[in-house]
């Protein structure tokens, strides 16, 4: 297991351990600081060249990324690599050399496959490959921004600070993940999180669903959802991933809705103090009821603006977090 | 000198391609060839009854030639090329043109012809006029006949014509375009799995439809011990049916993909740590008729795309031999089962026992005994080497074992009388 990410590449949170993940959400707790100034810069990364290549379509995660980068001073190159320019059949490994001959520290890489930044990882060895997003794999740090917005959510309620708290309040913390876990990236690097800082895992999902070998997986599968949801300290929703075929794993979205959806009824099943949380973009209406989305017990515009702390903290230790082997 | 069926330390006499004497000791005639061959077996010519020549249609990755060249470093004498070209091998015109150019090589080149036309598996390919011009074999590889009923109807229309159809079992549908074997790995890494059920359900299938219509069915690249099991229990009760291995599938295991190298992407996929051990049982107790190589080569540019994208394949030729030893159990390989599966199964299969002058093809898969035509190779039990995916007679680089220690090595090919591989250099 890695004990900490600097001066490496983040391609997952499977190998880290959880010293490695509080080290990020310390670093992130301050640029929080620093995203509370009128200036929001540090010249941390000064004279580093960050890209940004988006294989896959994502507004909320590249704005998320490119801001940290540039709060950082970092020099942040905007690739359009979108579906149109890169035609499918061209090689992955020639479009991260031509990127790579610019001369970069870091790419931040997003795309529709599983496995493609540690690919490009193998590719250049001597750049830092942040992935962000990686098809069904992983999203690293969506998984932890959402562990840092527990985290922060949880510090402020019992008076302390995030930092403070390390990794206590995960102690027995009760997550309920609930929805497409098969086709969800999210999911998969939220559980390693979860489960590496000391949290009980569940996951409610129709079986089509479930990833297969889940029972193998450091989670328990829910039998009983509305029991589940009255268990629960943290309720996780994950969007349905219909553009990877994911309505024809259950028979109509409807019935989804009325099995799986937190609506009205099932958000008044969950404890008072019970958080809601949702990676973004919603469906509301499918998996999640817009009346719920916009509860009070809804952190989703929280874990949004962590979203910069948490990357300018991964940018921050995987490219200035060691001097050599990166090039000056 | 072994056989598949007999050992003895022996000197062998070659006359005009054919095996003249073999004694205790031979005085070699004037101005005869002498290879030494001492430490080693010497047996019959390895036959491949799964190459992808590439050739016509994609010959940046193999042709013919390259491939002969590759097949011959790894010792074989006779391979068996499969029909998934572009076009596919689904003519007697096509078929005609490839045994044409692997006549133009020192060794045997046979055809396998498709069974549907344009391997589409709508419609019957003329497999009798195919028959008629030699070919023993017809397979739609790459993908199975999906539909049961075509494939029903494709044993019927074989049965009196003497030849055999090999089936890819996959059942595309359950395989659901699958990248990997599914599994608790898969499911981590968020790739698709090929279920080894997709692989099971169709040999299943098929070995319902061989008792149905009294058909002979070649099962290859099997994966699983389960499918390997099923094919044995079959044959037990007598049905005509026959089954190879891949090296991959006896030396690799799933594990392999976890870093998301497209070079270890194949179809049927790599399986389980389980499922690589009961394939070496199996291969070792005689449930495997053949180990074939899927030889499969792809240009360099195909394999450095995403996981998903790239095409499914490795190449084979090259080390077959070395790994079917290790399979084996290394030091401890029994060397008639080694020429079993390698020379004397596959040459069942493929009907290449006797010479066939239609298609200009030698015998192979003898003993090493007069009167058999001279395919012999020559297998250092001891000799260690390493891969190195740079130093390949195949045109495409696409090993997975670039790098890795292998014990035993092929040394010579002699091919219809000629040594073509000798000391391990082609000649």
């Amino acid at each position: 297991m890695i004990e900490s990410i600097r001066g490496r590449s983040l391609l997952t949170l499977g190998d880290l351990d959880r010293q490695a993940i509080l080290e990020v959400l310390d670093t992130a707790e301050s640029f929080v600081e620093v995203n509370r100034r009128s200036i929001k810069k540090v010249p941390a990364l000064k004279g580093r060249v960050v890209a940004s290549l988006f294989f896959e379509e994502s507004t909320r995660t590249r704005l998320s990324f490119e801001t940290a980068a540039k709060r950082l001073s970092a020099d942040v190159l905007s690739l359009a690599v979108a579906s149109s320019s890169v035609k499918k059949g061209e090689s992955l490994r020639d479009t991260i050399a031509t990127i790579d001959a610019l001369g970069i520290d870091a790419v931040v890489l997003r795309h529709r496959s599983s496995g493609a930044a540690v690919q490009v990882d193998r590719y250049v060895p001597h750049v830092r490959v942040i992935n962000a997003g990686d098809g069904l794999h992983q999203h690293p740090t969506q998984g932890l921004l959402d562990a840092f917005t527990i985290r922060q959510v949880l510090a402020e309620r019992a008076g302390t600070t995030g930092v403070e708290s390390a990794g206590e309040l995960f102690a027995g913390l009760r997550i309920l993940i609930v929805g497409d876990i098969r086709h969800s990236r999210v999911a998969r690097s939220d559980i390693d999180a979860y489960v590496a800082l000391g949290a009980t895992v569940r996951v409610a999902a129709p079986g089509p669903l479930l990833p297969e070998g889940v029972e193998e997986w450091p989670v328990e599968v829910v039998a009983d959802f509305d029991e589940a949801l009255q268990w629960a300290d943290v309720v996780g929703l994950l969007r349905l991933q219909a553009e990877r075929g994911s309505g024809s794993f259950v028979p109509t979205l409807d019935e989804f809705t009325r099995t799986f959806g937190l609506d009205e009824r099932r958000a008044a099943l969950l404890s008072p103090r019970c958080l809601i949380m949702h990676p973004g973009p919603m469906n509301r209406g499918v998996e999640i009821a817009s009346r719920v989305a916009d509860s009070a017990a809804s952190v989703v515009e929280r874990q949004v603006a962590n979203g910069v702390p948490i990357r300018m903290a991964v940018l921050y230790l995987t490219v200035a977090g060691s001097s050599e082997g990166i090039r000056a | 000198m072994v056989g598949p069926s007999a050992s003895a330390v022996a000197d062998v006499l070659v006359v005009d391609g054919v095996i003249s004497e073999v004694a205790e000791r031979v005085d070699a005639p004037a101005g005869a060839r002498v290879i030494d061959a001492s430490g080693c077996w010497v047996g019959p010519g390895l036959v491949d009854l799964h190459t992808h020549l590439r050739e016509p249609g994609r010959e940046a990755a193999e042709d013919i030639e390259s491939g002969a060249r590759a097949a011959m470093v790894g010792g074989y004498t006779a391979i068996v090329a499969m029909p998934n070209t572009e076009p596919a091998l689904d003519t007697v015109a096509l078929v005609a043109y490839v045994l044409d150019r692997g006549a133009g090589t020192p060794i045997d080149v046979a055809v396998a012809g498709a069974i549907t036309q344009g391997r589409r598996g709508e419609l019957l390919a003329p497999m009798a006029e195919m028959a008629a011009l030699g070919v023993r074999l017809f397979t739609d590889d790459g993908v199975g006949v999906q539909n049961p009923s075509l494939m029903r109807r494709a044993l019927a229309y074989a049965k009196p014509l003497g030849v055999r159809l090999a089936q890819h079992c996959e059942d595309e549908l359950l395989a659901n375009g699958g990248t990997m074997n599914e599994g608790v790995l898969s499911g981590r890494l968020g790739l698709i799995g090929r279920p080894a059920l997709a692989e099971e359900l169709m040999v299943i299938r098929d070995l319902e439809l061989a008792r149905l219509t009294g058909a002979s069915v070649h099962f290859m690249h099997l994966s699983t011990a389960r499918s390997v099991a099923l094919v044995a229990s079959a044959r037990a009760q007598g049905l005509p049916v026959s089954c190879e291995v891949a090296p991959h599938h006896l030396t690799l295991d799933e594990g392999a993909c976890e870093g998301f190298d497209p070079l270890f992407k194949v179809h049927p996929p790599l399986r389980s740590s389980e499922d690589v051990a009961g394939l070496r049982r199996a291969l070792c107790d005689g449930s495997i008729d053949a180990v074939a190589t899927d030889h499969a080569p792809h240009p360099p540019e195909s394999k450095d795309l995403v996981f998903d994208e790239a095409p499914p394949g490795m190449l084979g030729l090259e080390h077959a031999a070395s790994l079917t030893y290790e399979a084996l159990g290394g030091d401890s390989a029994d060397p008639h089962r080694f020429f079993g599966v390698l020379s004397r199964g596959p040459s069942r299969v493929a009907q290449l026992r006797s010479s066939d002058d239609r298609v200009r093809l030698s015998a192979h898969g003898g003993d090493v005994t007069v009167g058999e035509d001279a395919n012999l190779v020559v297998f250092d039990p001891a000799q260690r080497w390493t891969v190195d995916r740079e130093r390949l007679q195949s045109k495409a680089n696409n090993t997975p074992y670039d790098g890795r220690a292998m014990l035993g090595r092929v040394r010579t090919t002699v091919a219809k009388g000629r040594a073509v591989l000798v000391e391990g250099e082609l000649s």
